[in-house]
């Protein structure tokens, strides 16, 4: 008989080890299932893993790979912040959208204009979106009780629905020929989020998500709100002890990462996409959520996982054009990741104990 | 341990094999025309990319070994796009059909970095650069047609709209519709419900759902899936239209015709320009007419004399003695739109952004 016992300590080797195991049984079961799909499993790991790094065109696919991940790894930082101690926000995809709406809006109410000012003026509008919106479930929960969940989760769909207006109506182009969106921001140089070298993929937001990277670990390795972050996810009942307030750690949380997603947003919207349409939004926030559980909640840890998923989208595309690969094929590829990871997790609390079947 | 090299070994030697045909491929100069495809949802959605993928393959079927076509699927507008359309370029495609609106910003993009490749951009305006074309289909043909039968076809005098994009292309077809019915039928009132996407059978399943409670016994969709008419087959005497695709599984009842996109012509007219070398820049709008709009079988469930006047109005259409926008009409703000006997003119058709007289509805600001 097999059983799961718990570990007395988490197992350290285990909880580094997890992630790497994950995507090794990714790649073999996700081989086994393009093997069933007809197409060479081999050939199909190399195109999603490989080629995007090293292959023929890697020149395009990594900038690509900063362009794809930074805006994940921002907001899954601040994501993690709240997950470590155990206040969830799961609407990150509308601060995304309200930072978005935010950092547009203030560029666009200057155009034509060209100034130095605009740009950064865009950046605190932006951040000011993306907190006033987790705002909303942080003040509810600390003042009703509320489940930050769920109304964080509900305002991602008002959210949408003040993108869709703003799109057919604040914001959109008047020379747009009647069509929604706004203007294209790529084409209104103080309001262009650029590349900072040309084909580099290295845009403000990269540069940002970097800075998220080392501020989360100074705060968690090494600061008092880290330390009280932490004791409030693992023992919320010392932390209450030592003096934490949880009111002012609620809205700290919320608050930060609904910061970290407003920028992600507005640096989103003023570079790679250009434009406030009513599709802007494709799930950042949601897929930060798997980076940030993927990257272990550490800072480290969510840089590489934000890569490795931006990896798995852009390998994804490669293989759908390159071996005719459907969609689901690398969705069901991309959930398996999850899947193993929460799996294997399992382990680093729990050791399988083998012993001999007790009479009964 | 043995396993795991092996497989290490066999995934550098794959990439060095896949790395050596791609070289072979480039240094013979491609022989096959590569063409692309990038769809915006998923090439089983039954509507819309199914009717583009059925004609890319239908242009294989075409071309057979001289042509190689690829495609992506679920590409989301923006950055995605711009780089699925990037890298399809990168690996040798020599045109690429973008097809989505959404696209229409990175198609042009992309194509001032690869001027050799070209592009179409479907339902677009922006020509930006020499090798983008654009194509899309007069929709709002098939809507005067779908319109005429919903009109006779009603009992509750209540037709309900599932509305994807407050944009040109779908208010004109929402107006085309809205004019027939209430030319046949002058009680006829629409209902109409923005999805704000152009495929999810959820959202577009709930709409119609809406509408049917509130009244609507003729539903008429602008979105991609089939789940409004599995929403009216469950609610019974609930009459819908085909979108895109023929949708002919839930014929004869309720879907009772459609308004099918018929690309493969297309597809196969501008490879051909690629392969001989004559492809130029065009802006194509084709109609039932050039077969580009096609009409999927009126049913049974359709009065015959309800369907002879449809397919008289659909002769009349594709030979251009009838045009569905002829006056008079008035927008919504009883202002003059056409004169007596006024024509509505290509441009005043692209930029449509209003609603005719008579409908009881506000475009989304």
């Amino acid at each position: 008989m097999i059983a799961l016992v718990k570990r007395p300590e988490p197992s350290r080797v285990f909880s580094l080890a997890a992630p790497l195991l994950a995507v090794l049984a990714t790649m073999v079961f996700g081989g086994l299932l393009f093997a069933v799909l007809g197409k060479d499993p081999i050939e199909a790991i190399a195109t999603i893993f490989w080629e995007p790094l090293f292959g023929e065109f890697a020149f395009f696919y990594r900038p690509q790979l900063l362009i794809k991940g930074a805006p994940l790894v921002l907001i899954a930082i601040g994501l993690s912040l709240g997950f470590k101690a155990g206040i969830w926000n799961i609407g990150a995809e509308g601060q995304y959208i309200m930072g978005a709406l935010f950092g547009a809006g203030a560029g666009l109410a200057f155009y034509p204009l060209e100034s130095a000012f605009i740009f950064p003026l865009m950046v605190l509008a932006g951040a000011f979106g993306g907190w006033v919106w987790a705002m909303i479930p942080a003040v509810l929960k600390v003042k009703f009780g509320t489940n930050e969940i769920l109304v964080s989760l509900m305002l991602v769909y008002v959210a949408e629905q003040f993108l869709a207006s703003m799109s057919l109506g604040l914001l959109r182009n008047p020379e747009g020929m009647g069509f929604p969106g706004s203007r294209n921001l790529q084409q209104y140089s103080s309001a262009h989020n650029a590349d900072l070298i040309a084909g580099s993929g290295m845009h403000w937001g990269v540069v940002v998500a970097l800075i998220a990277v080392i501020f989360a670990y100074v705060l968690l390795a090494r600061h008092r709100l880290g330390f009280a972050i932490r004791v409030t996810g693992e023992a919320p009942r010392a932390a209450a002890f030592s003096g934490i307030n949880p009111a002012r750690l609620v809205l700290f949380c919320l608050g930060m990462s609904g910061l970290l997603a407003g920028l992600a947003g507005m640096f989103e919207v003023s570079g790679p996409a250009g434009q406030v349409t009513i599709d802007f939004n494709v799930g950042y926030g949601f897929t930060a959520i798997i980076v940030a559980f993927l990257g272990r909640l550490h800072p480290v840890g969510i840089l590489l996982a934000g890569l490795l998923m931006a990896l798995t989208y852009i390998g994804g595309d490669i293989a759908q054009s390159k071996m005719g690969l459907p969609a689901a094929a690398i969705q069901v590829f991309q959930g398996m990741l999850l899947f193993f990871l929460l799996a294997l997790d399992l382990f680093t609390n729990y050791r399988l104990q083998f012993k001999r079947a007790e009479a009964v | 341990m043995t396993f795991t090299k092996r497989a290490a070994a066999k995934l550098l030697l794959g990439t060095a094999l896949a790395a050596t045909m791609g070289t072979t491929a480039f240094a013979d100069g491609h022989e096959k025309t590569k063409v692309g495809f990038v769809y915006v949802g998923s090439v089983n959605d039954g509507g819309w990319t199914t009717s583009h993928d059925k004609a890319r393959l239908a242009m294989q079927e075409h071309f057979g070994d001289k042509v190689e076509t690829v495609f992506v699927e679920n590409v989301a507008e923006g950055p995605d796009s711009e780089r699925v359309m990037t890298q399809m370029a990168l690996d040798g495609a020599d045109l690429i059909f973008t097809t989505s609106f959404g696209y229409m910003d990175p198609t042009n993009n992309v194509a001032a970095k690869f001027p050799d490749v070209k592009f179409e951009h479907a339902t677009g305006y922006k020509r930006l650069h020499d090798n983008v074309s654009t194509y899309s289909a007069r929709f709002y043909e098939g809507r005067a047609i779908q319109g005429h039968i919903a009109g006779k076809m009603t009992k509750s005098n209540i037709v309900g709209y599932i509305g994807s994009y407050p944009i040109p292309e779908v208010i004109r077809g929402i107006n085309s519709a809205f004019i027939h019915a209430r030319k046949v039928n002058p009680d006829v009132q629409f209902k109409i419900i923005w999805a704000y996407t152009w495929f999810d059978a959820a959202k577009e399943a709930d709409a119609a759902k809406v509408l049917i409670e509130q009244g609507a016994d003729v539903v008429l969709q602008h979105t991609d899936s089939t789940a409004p008419q599995a929403a009216a087959q469950e609610a019974g005497n609930v009459t819908t239209f085909g979108q895109a695709s023929d949708m002919e599984q839930y014929a004869p009842y309720p879907r009772v015709s459609s308004i099918i996109d018929e690309w493969a012509p297309y597809y196969i007219a501008r490879t051909q320009a690629v392969m001989d070398g004559t492809w130029e820049q065009i802006d194509t709008w084709d109609g039932i007419g050039a077969g580009m709009v096609g009409i999927g079988e009126i049913t049974e469930a359709v009065p015959a004399d309800v369907k002879a006047e449809a397919e008289a109005m659909k002769a009349a259409i594709a030979d251009g003695s009838y045009h569905p926008f002829t006056g008079p009409l008035n927008k919504q703000d009883g202002t003059v739109f056409l004169a007596e006997g006024e024509v509505a003119d290509d441009g005043a058709l692209a930029g449509m952004n209003f609603y005719v007289e008579g409908l009881d509805a506000e475009l989304p600001q």
